[in-house]
């Protein structure tokens, strides 16, 4: 066993694990946190992505112990209290998930990817970034949509039903 | 995934020294994008990994001139997005940009991919079609000699790949060809083009991992179009096959690509 600090959502956790305890096992099964999906476990659907020292990564492809000293933000960390965060809102006024099961990861990579581009994102640049994040329900019209809206882009992509 | 036990380094001395007290017993770990998933199917079951990440020597960047050199602790999305390589080298810069996915281009490193010389890897079509340097804590070797075969490489048993380098060509472009479902390459082809030649370094398809296609290499140094390729064909012998594609399929695809990449080269 292995002790580990890592900052979660702004708060110092401590903990011993394994050394082959995966990163969302940790925040799951330790802290709780169970915000985090485990879809695939291969690393392909993007459930689990959390941001280390703010940058996306698959939590179910990291070891907790390899983030140990690091800062990590998971779903949980997003909200300001019952205020959702911004992209957390768009999903909700777009309709960006049926199941619900890949949203975690999905705003989660969309908090990223707004964070890099800003409102220069277009259409092809969000689905190209989505390309690590698997939704079996919406196709991923609507996730887009909000992403676009969040980022302030000035261009919506094409309805589908209109 | 089997039992292990975690090792951070902060210097290059101190991981091989670990590397050296664990033996064969030990495995470096980079940004750990095949090596954790490949634990986790209990593939791999090393007893020990060594964690680079925290290994300064491993870090940046440099370009001066045209030449530029990339640390092994380099992640592709610090490749794609740096600006220096992006207007020496675009070709190259995009390559990295086309790795995995944004959340696997944070984490995947340079080095970590060169070392593993997976057959599907990007980064080993443009290192030989580069003719790139491969830099490790002992040594320093071209391309050509460092890729070996199939996940083979001129490493000996606890070398670390500290960085690779190379001089941006005239004009250069990658193309790739994804697997629909797993997203890796099918076919990946670099061309490079200096005044004294053109080469062709392709990935995904080679049964002995990335390799030059000479006979490209010859007609593109001549000619540099795509139509220069139309008189050929890659050897279906040295392909791989499987249920993605057959050998015919892949050496098709290699002619293919190659255009695409000669043609995307062209547009730079």
């Amino acid at each position: 066993m292995t002790d580990v600090t890592i900052t979660v959502n702004g708060r110092e956790m401590k903990g011993a694990v394994e050394d082959r305890t995966l990163l969302v096992q940790f925040l799951r099964e330790n802290l709780g946190l169970t915000g985090t999906h485990v879809g695939c476990d291969t690393s392909q659907c993007g459930a689990c992505v959390v941001h280390v020292d703010g940058r996306a990564v698959k939590s179910c492809t990291m070891l907790a112990v390899q983030a140990s000293g690091s800062s990590v933000t998971t779903i949980e960390g997003l909200a300001n209290g019952q205020e959702l965060h911004p992209v957390q809102a768009a999903f909700r006024e777009h309709h960006g998930l049926q199941c619900g099961y890949c949203t975690p990861g999905m705003i989660m990579t969309a908090v990223d990817m707004i964070e890099r581009h800003g409102s220069s994102l277009d259409e092809e640049t969000v689905r190209e970034e989505l390309d690590g994040n698997i939704c079996r329900c919406t196709g991923y019209h609507n996730i887009v949509k909000a992403i676009l809206s969040a980022a302030g882009a000035s261009q919506a992509p094409a309805m589908a039903a209109e | 995934m089997y039992e292990t036990s975690y090792h951070r380094p902060s210097s290059l001395a101190e991981a091989t020294q670990l590397a050296a007290e664990k033996g064969d017993e030990a495995k470096y770990l980079s940004g750990g994008m095949t090596l954790i998933p490949t634990m986790k199917q209990r593939l791999a079951a090393p007893e020990a990994l060594i964690d680079l990440r925290h290994v300064a020597e491993l870090k940046g960047i440099s370009v001066n001139g045209r030449l530029i050199r990339i640390g092994g602790g380099t992640t592709h999305a610090e490749v794609a997005t740096n600006d220096e390589i992006k207007s020496v080298c675009p070709g190259f810069a995009a390559l990295a940009g086309l790795i995995g996915d944004p959340a696997v281009r944070h984490m995947g490193t340079v080095g970590g991919s060169v070392a593993n010389f997976d057959p599907a890897a990007d980064y080993p079509a443009a290192l030989l079609a580069l003719g790139a340097t491969i830099h490790t804590d002992k040594r320093e070797m071209p391309a050509d000699e460092f890729f070996q075969g199939l996940f083979e490489t001129a490493l000996d048993e606890g070398e670390i790949v500290t960085a690779v380098s190379f001089e941006a060509p005239d004009q250069c472009a990658y193309e790739k060809f994804r697997n629909p479902a797993s997203r890796y390459a099918m076919c990946g082809v670099f061309v490079a083009r200096r005044a004294d030649g053109v080469k062709v370094g392709v990935t995904g398809s080679g049964s002995s991992g990335a390799f030059h296609w000479s006979d490209a290499e010859s007609a593109l140094s001549g000619n540099f179009s795509p139509e220069a390729v139309d008189g050929l064909s890659a050897s279906e012998d040295d392909m791989i096959a499987d249920i993605h594609g057959s050998s015919a399929y892949r050496a098709n695809l290699v002619k293919v690509v190659t255009k695409r990449a000669v043609k995307k080269a062209l547009a730079h």
